[in-house]
C-alpha cells in the first residue's frame, strides 16, 4: 500500500527543495531512515564545519527558525544545531556548527560515511514569516549559518533584505556568497579590517537606519551582539527578533532547563521559541544560565584535547 | 511452631543506608526462593480476594502468591503474566501500601503480605530461568492492520506488546533517544535497575515491534500525517512530562532545577560518569529539594548519591499528606535526608552573580481541607528562615505537554491539558485514536499507566476487528 502525505506548508524560497507536494511516507517509516548518515562534509572555516545528513523524516515538515538536537556518539550530549537547509526529495538536512567544545568537536571529527547517533526535530517554532517591507538581516559569527535559511524565507516573502554580516577577521566569515544572493543589499564588517568595513554590525545598523526606513530587524549571533543591536533598534522603534541559544536538554518542553525570561514571563526557548522578540529578553538571567557549566565544559575540553594529541 | 499469619513480614534485604547512599546499584537486594516461600506463606488464602480489588490490572494475587508458597514459582509468573507485562518493574515501583497490600486482611495482623516483594521475586525468577519467553509467541495469525503508538512509557509499552500478540502490526514513535519513559528517565537506577528494564522492552521487541526513536509527535510528524501514511489506529501515551515551576523570585539562578531536568541529566544522560559521558550536571553540596513526592526523593536521594553532604527536603504539609511510597519515604530517611515539613519556599537567593547561595522559606500552618481534601497549607505570618543551598530542586508536579493538543485539530482536552477520553475505551474526541497513562490521567503511577494502555488495546482490538469484517463486507 502507498500513501501520500501532504505537507504542512509549502516550502519557502529555495530553502526547501520539493519536486512536488507529495511524498512517500510509508518509504521513510521505518527504522532504516534512523541511521542518520553523513552524505557530505565541508569546512566553512577553521572551526565551522557544514554537514549534510540523510534524515528524512526530519526533512518532511522542516521549515526556517528550526533546530535539530544532535548526539554525535553514544555517549554524547544532545545540543541543539538550527536546520541550514533541507530537501524533502532526497531527505537531506544541512547544519552548519562552529567547534566550540567538546560535543561540537565531536561533531566535527566525523566523516562522510559516517553516522551521527540520534539526529531529532524539527524542533522549536518556525519563524514567523511575514511580508512587512524592508527587513534588516543582521548576523554575527556563526549566526550567519543561522540567519541564512531565515533570510532566504523572508525574501521569498516578497521583502526587501539589507544583510548586515559581522566577523572577527576575513577567515571566520562563512556563507558570503549564499548571503548576497539572498538579500538585495549586503553589508560586511570585521573587527579588524580585513574585509569589507573595520567595525562592528552595530555601526553598520546605525548607518543605515540613518539613511533608510528600516521595517524590521532579525537579529543572531553572540549574546552581546544581539543585545547591542536591539539597544539601536529600540531606540528607534524597529520590531527586532532574536534566535536565543540557552542550553538545552530534549528540547521538547520536558525539562525547562532552557528557560528564559522574556517580557517578564518564563518561556522554554525548545518549544516556544528559539525566537523572540528581542527587546523583551532579560539578557542578565540569559547571559548568566548560558555560563552554568562553564567549569564542567572547561573540563570536557580539556579532557577531548588530551584524546585528540594522545 | 507458631501459626504462618502470626509470623511477621519477611524483611527483604538491603544495602546498608550509609553505604547505599554513596552508590547508584538497587537498595533493595530482593528475596531468596526461600524467604519467598516463606512469606507466600503468610497468605490467608481468604475467599473475599480484597487484594485483587486493590490491584488496579487485577492480578490474581492469592493464585501467583500460592504457587510462590508451593515452589512452583513459573506457574506464578505466568498467572503474574496474565494481569502484568511489567511485573519485575511493577514489583519495585507500585505503591503497594496503598492498593493490594492495603487491604490485605493481614495488614491489620501483623503486617500485610508483601504482594510487591513477592511480584518482583517471581517475576526475576522468571526471567533468570525461563528459556523461553511465554510472550514472544503471537495469539493470532499476523494481520495487515497497522498501529501508531505514541510514547514509549509504561502506557505506550503495555498498548504495543498486547497489540502485537494479538497479531497487528506495531510501530512505537518515541520524542528521546531511549525507550521507557519515566522509567528511564526518571525513576533512577538504585530503585529500578537498568537491566530490568532493558528486560522488559527486550521482551516487547522481540513480539515484533518496531520502536522509532527521536521522532516527536506533532513536530517530526502530526497525528494527521500518521493517519494518513496508513496507521489504522493511533495510541496516545505520552505522559506527563512538562515541568511545574514555583513561580517565585530567583527560579532562573544557576543551580535550580526541575526534577525532569536533574533527574533525566543523571539517568537518560549519565551524567555522574561525566565528562566520559558529555552531558554535565552540578554536584551538589547542599541540595534542598521542593516536593514530597516520588520524584522529589528520587531527586534527594539523587543528589545524596552524586556526592550532596547535605540534602533538605521542603514540603509545605506535614508527614501524613507526603504522596511519596511508603517506602521510598523510609529509605530516604535512613540515608539521612532531612525533613523540612510544613515549610514553604518563598524566594531562590542570588550569591555569587547569577548563582543560588540559599532558599527563603516559611512556616506553615495546616487549615480546611481543599478540594484535594487535604488540609490546606497557610503561612504563618513572620516565620521566614533560610536556607543555605547551591543547588535547589523543584519537584511539585508535572502535567502533560501541550505539543499533541496544540498540534492535532479535533482531539479534546481538559482546561489543565489532559486527554479526554472514554474511561472504558480510552477513545478520544477522534475515532480510532486512543490514549492513557499520565497524558489523561496527569501525573499517576506505572501501574494505572499499563491498565490504561492495556484497555485501549482491547478497544483498539475490537475496532480494528470491527473494520475489517465492514471491509470484507464492502469487497464481498
Ligand atoms: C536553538 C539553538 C540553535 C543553535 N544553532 C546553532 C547552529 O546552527 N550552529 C552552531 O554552531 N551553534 C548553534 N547553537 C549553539 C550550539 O548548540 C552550541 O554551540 C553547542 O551546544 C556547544 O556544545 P559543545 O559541547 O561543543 O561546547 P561546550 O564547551 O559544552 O559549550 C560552549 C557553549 O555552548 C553552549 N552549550 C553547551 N551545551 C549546550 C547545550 N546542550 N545546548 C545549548 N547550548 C549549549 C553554552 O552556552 C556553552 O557555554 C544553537 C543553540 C541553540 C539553543
Ligand atoms: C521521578 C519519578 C518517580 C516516579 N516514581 C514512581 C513510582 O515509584 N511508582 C509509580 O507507580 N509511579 C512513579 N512515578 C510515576 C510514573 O512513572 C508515571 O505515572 C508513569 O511513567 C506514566 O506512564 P506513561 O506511559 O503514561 O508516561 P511516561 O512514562 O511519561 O512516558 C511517556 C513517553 O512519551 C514520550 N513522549 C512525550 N511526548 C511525545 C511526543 N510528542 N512524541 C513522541 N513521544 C513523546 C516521552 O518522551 C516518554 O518517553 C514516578 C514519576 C517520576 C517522574
Ligand atoms: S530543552 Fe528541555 S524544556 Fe527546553
Amino acid at each position: 500500500m502507498t500513501s501520500h502525505v501532504s505537507h504542512a506548508s509549502a516550502g519557502e524560497g529555495d530553502w526547501i527543495k520539493t519536486s512536488s507536494h507529495v511524498c512517500r511516507l510509508d518509504n521513510i517509516l521505518s527504522p532504516s531512515s534512523a541511521a542518520y548518515l553523513i552524505l557530505d562534509k565541508q569546512r566553512l572555516s577553521d572551526t565551522v564545519v557544514r554537514l549534510t545528513l540523510h534524515a528524512p523524516l526530519v526533512a518532511l515538515n522542516a521549515q526556517p527558525g528550526q533546530f535539530v538536537l544532535i548526539r554525535p556518539t553514544e555517549r554524547s550530549e544532545r545540543i541543539p544545531l538550527t536546520i541550514s537547509h533541507a530537501d524533502r526529495v532526497s531527505g537531506a538536512v544541512t547544519v552548519i556548527f562552529q567547534e566550540v567544545g567538546h560535543t561540537t568537536r565531536e561533531l566535527g571529527g566525523l566523516e562522510k560515511g559516517q553516522s551521527v547517533q540520534d539526529f531529532a526535530g524539527p524542533l522549536g517554532t518556525p519563524s514567523d514569516i511575514q511580508r512587512v517591507g524592508t527587513v534588516a538581516c543582521v548576523a554575527g559569527g556563526v549566526g550567519i549559518a543561522v540567519m541564512l535559511p531565515v533570510t532566504r524565507a523572508l525574501k521569498a516573502a516578497g521583502n526587501r533584505i539589507i544583510g548586515i554580516l559581522g566577523a572577527r577577521n576575513k577567515s571566520l566569515l562563512i556563507l558570503e556568497d549564499e548571503m548576497r544572493e539572498a538579500c538585495d543589499e549586503l553589508a560586511i564588517v570585521t573587527d579588524d579590517g580585513s574585509y569589507g568595513e573595520q567595525g562592528i554590525v552595530t555601526d553598520a545598523l546605525a548607518a543605515l537606519t540613518q539613511r533608510d526606513r528600516i521595517d524590521m530587524a532579525y537579529a543572531i549571533g553572540p549574546l552581546p551582539m544581539m543585545q547591542a543591536v536591539c539597544d539601536v533598534t529600540r531606540d528607534q522603534s524597529i520590531a527586532t527578533v532574536v534566535s536565543l541559544d540557552p542550553v538545552m536538554v530534549d528540547g521538547t518542553g520536558m525539562c525547562g532547563g532552557c528557560r528564559v525570561r522574556v517580557g517578564g514571563d518564563v518561556k522554554f526557548a525548545c518549544v516556544d521559541g528559539p525566537e523572540f522578540d528581542g527587546h523583551l529578553v532579560d539578557w542578565d538571567s540569559l547571559r548568566s544560565r548560558k555560563a552554568g557549566y562553564r567549569e564542567q565544559e572547561q573540563k570536557a575540553r580539556e579532557a577531548s584535547e588530551e584524546a585528540h594529541h594522545a | 511452631m507458631p501459626k504462618r499469619e502470626h509470623l511477621p513480614r519477611t524483611p527483604m534485604p538491603e544495602q546498608d543506608p550509609k553505604q547505599r547512599a554513596t552508590n547508584f546499584d538497587e537498595v533493595t537486594l530482593g528475596y531468596t526462593p526461600e524467604m519467598a516461600m516463606a512469606e507466600a506463606s503468610r497468605c490467608l488464602a481468604c475467599k473475599q480476594k480484597p487484594c485483587v480489588r486493590g490491584c488496579p490490572v487485577n492480578i490474581n494475587i492469592p493464585e501467583f502468591v500460592r504457587k510462590v508458597a508451593e515452589g512452583d514459582f513459573g506457574a506464578a509468573a505466568e498467572e503474574i503474566a496474565r494481569a502484568n507485562a511489567l511485573a519485575s518493574v511493577c514489583g519495585r515501583v507500585c505503591p503497594q501500601e496503598e492498593q493490594c497490600e492495603k487491604y490485605c486482611l493481614m495488614a491489620k495482623v501483623n503486617g500485610a503480605v508483601a504482594i510487591g516483594r513477592l511480584e518482583r521475586f517471581t517475576a526475576d525468577w522468571h526471567a533468570a530461568h525461563a528459556d523461553t519467553n511465554h510472550c514472544d509467541v503471537s495469539d493470532r495469525e499476523p494481520l495487515d492492520q497497522k498501529v501508531a503508538i505514541i510514547g514509549a512509557g509504561p502506557a505506550g509499552l503495555t498498548a504495543a506488546g498486547d497489540l502485537a500478540r494479538a497479531g497487528y502490526k506495531v510501530t512505537v514513535f518515541e520524542a528521546l533517544h531511549e525507550i521507557g519513559g519515566v522509567l528511564r528517565y526518571g525513576i533512577p537506577e538504585f530503585r529500578l535497575p537498568r537491566e530490568i528494564l532493558d528486560r522488559e522492552i527486550e521482551s516487547i521487541r522481540s513480539m515484533g515491534v518496531d520502536f522509532m526513536t527521536n521522532v516527536v509527535i506533532g513536530k517530526t510528524l502530526t497525528i494527521d500525517q500518521l493517519r494518513e501514511s496508513g496507521f489504522d489506529a493511533i495510541f496516545v501515551g505520552t505522559g506527563a512530562g512538562l515541568p511545574t515551576f514555583l513561580n517565585i523570585p530567583g527560579e532562573d539562578l544557576n543551580g535550580v532545577y526541575s526534577s525532569n531536568e536533574f533527574l533525566t541529566r543523571v539517568n537518560l544522560m549519565n551524567a555522574k560518569d561525566f565528562p566520559n559521558e558529555g552531558t554535565p550536571v552540578r554536584i551538589p553540596v547542599k541540595a534542598v529539594v521542593v516536593g514530597a513526592g516520588n520524584t522529589a526523593m528520587d531527586s534527594a536521594r539523587t543528589a545524596l548519591r552524586l556526592g550532596a553532604q547535605e540534602v533538605h527536603i521542603v514540603y509545605r504539609r506535614s508527614r501524613d499528606e507526603m504522596p511519596a511510597r511508603a517506602e521510598e519515604l523510609h529509605h530516604a530517611e535512613e540515608e539521612g535526608v532531612q525533613f523540612n515539613l510544613l515549610v514553604n519556599p518563598v524566594a531562590f537567593l542570588e550569591g555569587d552573580k547569577g548563582w543560588l547561595r540559599g532558599v527563603r522559606c516559611q512556616r506553615m500552618q495546616l487549615g480546611e481541607p481543599d478540594e484535594s481534601g487535604r488540609r490546606r497549607p497557610i503561612p504563618i505570618p513572620e516565620t521566614e528562615f533560610d536556607i543555605e543551598a547551591d543547588t535547589a530542586i523543584v519537584a511539585v508536579g508535572q502535567s502533560p505537554n501541550p505539543l499533541i493538543r496544540s498540534t492535532t485539530d479535533g482531539l479534546k482536552t481538559t482546561p489543565w491539558g489532559g486527554i479526554v477520553v472514554n474511561e472504558e475505551t480510552g477513545e478520544t474526541s477522534i475515532p480510532g485514536v486512543y490514549a492513557g497513562g499520565d497524558a489523561v490521567t496527569g501525573a499517576a503511577t506505572v501501574i494505572t499507566a499499563m491498565g490504561a494502555g492495556r484497555r485501549s488495546a482491547i478497544s483498539i482490538d475490537a475496532y480494528l476487528k470491527a473494520l475489517r469484517e465492514n471491509n470484507n463486507k464492502v469487497s464481498e
